[in-house]
């Protein structure tokens, strides 16, 4: 019963942002407030009926109710709850339901909090969500129903692919897709003021805010499936280059390229046309995202055209959203006013050459996911192309972006001093050689492209902590008045601070882990030792074990460190998913400072041995903490004054005030 | 002949323990000489696993996977550049297998897009700004340059 409610209530939804997308568009045009008051409501309740519906499905998940196909499908009665409530949306029809209820919740959060946009932008606003809601609503309702009835009920559950039977998926889709969503917001603002030829730097402070709060999560998402790929395929990778990733990092490049340009318009008025560019950019990057992994074209043109209803659904909505955006764009960009004016040297010029740089590599992964499938409908031949493809030309742009970082933050607006500004970098300069001749020196293996990387990431931290002491005043300022300065800086101040650093913190872990780690590969009897790095690890042989719906082969490590001090356990197996027939390595992991061990588990050989591959992986946890500390400093900046919700009507109450970041 | 018998043995080996998950690289494949074995690692890693996604055959633990792995070796020990190697895979299983597109007149567009679109956009911004400065100029008087002058050394 519970079911044909969540059917009933997604149906209601669907109706409700119909209403969404028309009236408070409507409304504004005529400037009826009557109208355009309709737009709230509406999608509040279209928000709660989402909700109603992906609640009936979690309550089937819940309860293994398999006279529901997409339960049945997916689910299995011996699994645990976790991975039960998890495996709503570790499928197609559920995924998309969590889109829609997340982008729903998106468009609810603007009407609560959007109270002090004036009338007509927010009607606006909420109508482009309205159409983006009712466009996948309609998606889910004709071609992904989550709901379809099974008759007769089967008895048992076909279960969910092991590999999604991990936390990971219980953070991992939600977190990417606040993300994804998240720039639907971006998307609507840019929509409505380019519908309204208005643009100015009050929107750019409304849509901040909900580019950097979309960003932290994006940020949080790709890391947390970096990891879960790291620790779950068993071989120890952390980025693949895979269409799948790319799909959400081209969102994250244009967004991160957004944020940046976003900072300009509210601060100078300036780079109008690239904000609002990029804020469409963004979304469409997420639509194409969502187009690449639903339709299946990734693993073949043909495969997509085999069963082609959902890939041209969502290519319709993709053709749809970005076509109309942009010919949109294209009408109205004109009436676009150029901003304040600057030289090329200063933040704003540096922040060009940033978007630039940025969008360059958005492109450049756009390209490289997409050549494969033009090839072939070109001309039919499959071409690949991979990693080796994308580190020759996203690092090679990437480098010089990163070797400027440390720059923009100290220009000037309007008329920077290069000069000057690198003087004052020249600590930070002398650190980053610093930590290159160590690197070069001390640490065994270091190539000299390693020392370049680490250099790179000391100069990116000791760039952003160079920032922050200037703005307190060092080293011209006493000690005391500099630190009372330091806590009385902006909150967006260390946002960017701690951002920039994270990025160095990521680099310096990417580089580490692709130059100096050490892999064994070897047969091991229980008692035979293995030596990786100095670490010791002794074999103690395999034990079974029965999860509640796998079947295990557990390999006990002793791990004794280079000095002999015993080190304790390592726990690497091997599981056997009976309903799927379907084997896993976990891998085992020893996180020793910033650097891991990493056991994977092979085949048993006929004379009692097991293939064992160890790896010795340098400071590799510092790219997810790199990536923690990107979004403790976008959460940091997002709490920013400014930017709390209701700051720009009191900002309108008082102009004039200066501004808190004024007279750097 | 040794590669051809380690093969062999390989491929015996593969026969007995084919069910189960297997590791990408197998200890039994493993070349005696470390340079050796270095260049079979790094080819590998440009090798597409032909029926996985998006997998290089270093990473894969598919059986064609490791076909083509103790294929790269045998032609490395029988003496192959890194080159020929490549050529002799591509002249067998087509350019699909290459995560690295060749640098062919094909693929001009892929590898040539990201210098083309970075000096495209320096470009246009770089004559959007000169532009903009010589449009302003001729219009403004000695008095209006200083002021203007003044403005943009002005701190905000």
């Amino acid at each position: 019963m519970s079911v044909e409610i969540g059917h009933f209530a997604l149906v209601l939804a669907f109706a409700l942002s119909l209403v969404q997308s028309t009236v408070p568009l409507v409304g504004a045009r005529l400037g009826s407030s009557a109208l355009m008051r309709v737009g709230e409501p509406s999608t509040i309740m279209g928000f709660l009926m989402t909700g109603i519906a992906f609640a009936a499905l979690t309550a089937a998940y819940m309860q293994s109710d398999f006279s529901v196909e997409n339960v049945w499908q997916n689910s299995h009665s011996a699994k645990p709850m976790l991975f039960k409530i998890t495996g709503t949306w570790g499928n197609h029809e559920g995924s998309m339901l969590l889109w829609v209820l997340i982008l729903t919740l998106f468009g609810s959060l603007v009407a609560v909090f959007g109270r002090n946009l004036p009338a007509t932008l927010r009607a606006n606003v909420l109508a482009v969500q309205g159409m983006v809601g009712a466009a996948f609503l309609l998606f889910i309702l004709a071609t992904s129903n989550p709901f379809a009835r099974l008759v007769p009920a089967p008895i048992e559950g076909r279960d969910l692919n092991p590999i999604l039977q991990d936390v990971g998926l219980a953070v991992h889709p939600p977190l990417l897709y606040l993300g994804y969503v998240g720039f639907s917001v971006c998307f609507a603002f840019a929509v409505a003021a380019l519908i309204e030829g208005r643009v100015d730097a009050a929107w750019a402070r409304w849509v901040r805010p909900w580019t950097l709060a979309a960003w932290v999560f994006l940020t949080g998402g790709i890391a947390m499936g970096s990891y879960w790929a790291y620790y779950e395929l068993g071989w120890g990778g952390f980025w693949f280059w895979d269409p799948v990733e790319n799909a959400s990092f081209m969102p994250w490049l244009a967004g991160t390229a957004l944020l940046h340009s976003a900072i300009v318009m509210e601060r100078r008025s300036a780079l109008k046309i690239w904000t609002i560019l990029l804020a469409l950019v963004a979304f469409s990057l997420s639509l194409l995202g969502t187009f690449l992994v639903r339709s299946g074209v990734l693993t073949s043109v043909h495969a997509f055209a085999t069963d082609p209803t959902r890939g041209v659904f969502i290519l319709a909505i993709l053709v749809l959203f970005v076509g109309g955006s942009f010919a949109l764009f294209a009408a109205r960009s004109g009436a676009l006013t150029a901003g304040g004016v600057f030289h090329p040297i200063s933040r704003e010029g540096a922040l060009v050459l940033n978007n630039l740089f940025l969008t360059t590599a958005t492109a450049t992964v756009f390209v490289g996911t997409l050549y494969p499938l033009f090839i072939e409908a070109l001309s039919g031949d499959k071409i690949s192309v991979g990693a080796p493809f994308f580190n020759l030309t996203f690092v090679p742009l990437m480098v010089p972006l990163l070797m400027a970082v440390p720059f923009g933050p100290l220009l000037a607006w309007k008329r920077g001093d290069l000069w000057a500004v690198s003087q004052r970098l020249f600590v930070a300069f002398g650190g980053a050689l610093a930590a290159m001749i160590v690197a070069l020196l001390f640490v065994d293996r270091a190539a000299a492209l390693a020392a370049l990387g680490i250099g790179l990431g000391v100069w990116l931290i000791l760039g952003a902590l160079t920032d922050l002491a200037l703005r307190s005043g060092l080293p011209k300022a006493r000690l005391r008045v500099a630190v009372s300065r330091l806590v009385g800086l902006p909150r967006s101040a260390f946002g960017t601070a701690l951002a920039h650093a994270g990025v160095g913190v990521m680099v310096i872990g990417v580089t580490a882990v692709t130059t100096m780690q050490g892999e064994r590969i070897v047969a091991m009897k229980p008692g035979e030792t293995a030596e990786i790095a100095g670490y010791v690890l002794r074999f103690d042989g395999l034990t079974p074990y029965t999860g509640p719906n796998y079947l295990e082969d557990r390999g006990i490590f002793a791990v004794t460190a280079p000095d002999g001090r015993p080190l304790g356990e390592v726990m690497s197996a091997k599981r056997v998913y009976p309903a799927r027939q379907m084997p896993t390595t976990e891998a085992g992991i020893m996180t020793l400072g910033f650097s891991q061990l990493y056991v994977s588990l092979g085949d048993p050989r006929d004379d009692g041995a097991i293939v064992v591959r160890i790896w010795w992986k340098p400071l590799v946890t510092l790219i997810w903490y790199g990536a923690v500390v990107m979004m403790v400093g976008g959460t940091v900046s997002l709490l920013d004054r400014r930017l709390r919700v209701g700051a720009p009507a009191r900002r309108k109450a008082r102009t004039g005030a200066a501004q808190p970041e004024a007279g750097r | 002949m040794r590669g051809l018998a380690r093969a062999a043995v390989a491929a015996a080996l593969w026969l007995a323990l084919a069910a189960g998950p297997a590791l990408a690289v197998q200890p039994d494949e493993v070349l005696d000489d470390p340079a050796l074995e270095a260049r079979a690692r790094a080819l590998s890693a440009e090798l597409r696993c032909l029926v996985c996604q998006n997998q290089s055959i270093d990473d894969s633990n598919a059986e064609l996977a490791r076909d083509l792995r103790v294929l790269v070796r045998e032609r490395l020990v029988a003496g192959d550049t890194d080159a020929e190697v490549i050529d002799y895979v591509v002249a067998r299983y087509g350019e699909f297998v290459l995560l690295k597109p060749p640098f062919s007149a094909r693929n001009a567009l892929l590898w040539a897009s990201p210098a083309l679109l970075l000096l495209a956009g320096g470009g246009y911004a770089f004559i959007n700004m000169r532009r903009r400065a010589r449009r302003r100029s001729p219009a403004l008087s000695p008095e209006e340059e200083a002021r203007l002058e003044a403005i943009l050394n002005e701190r905000d």
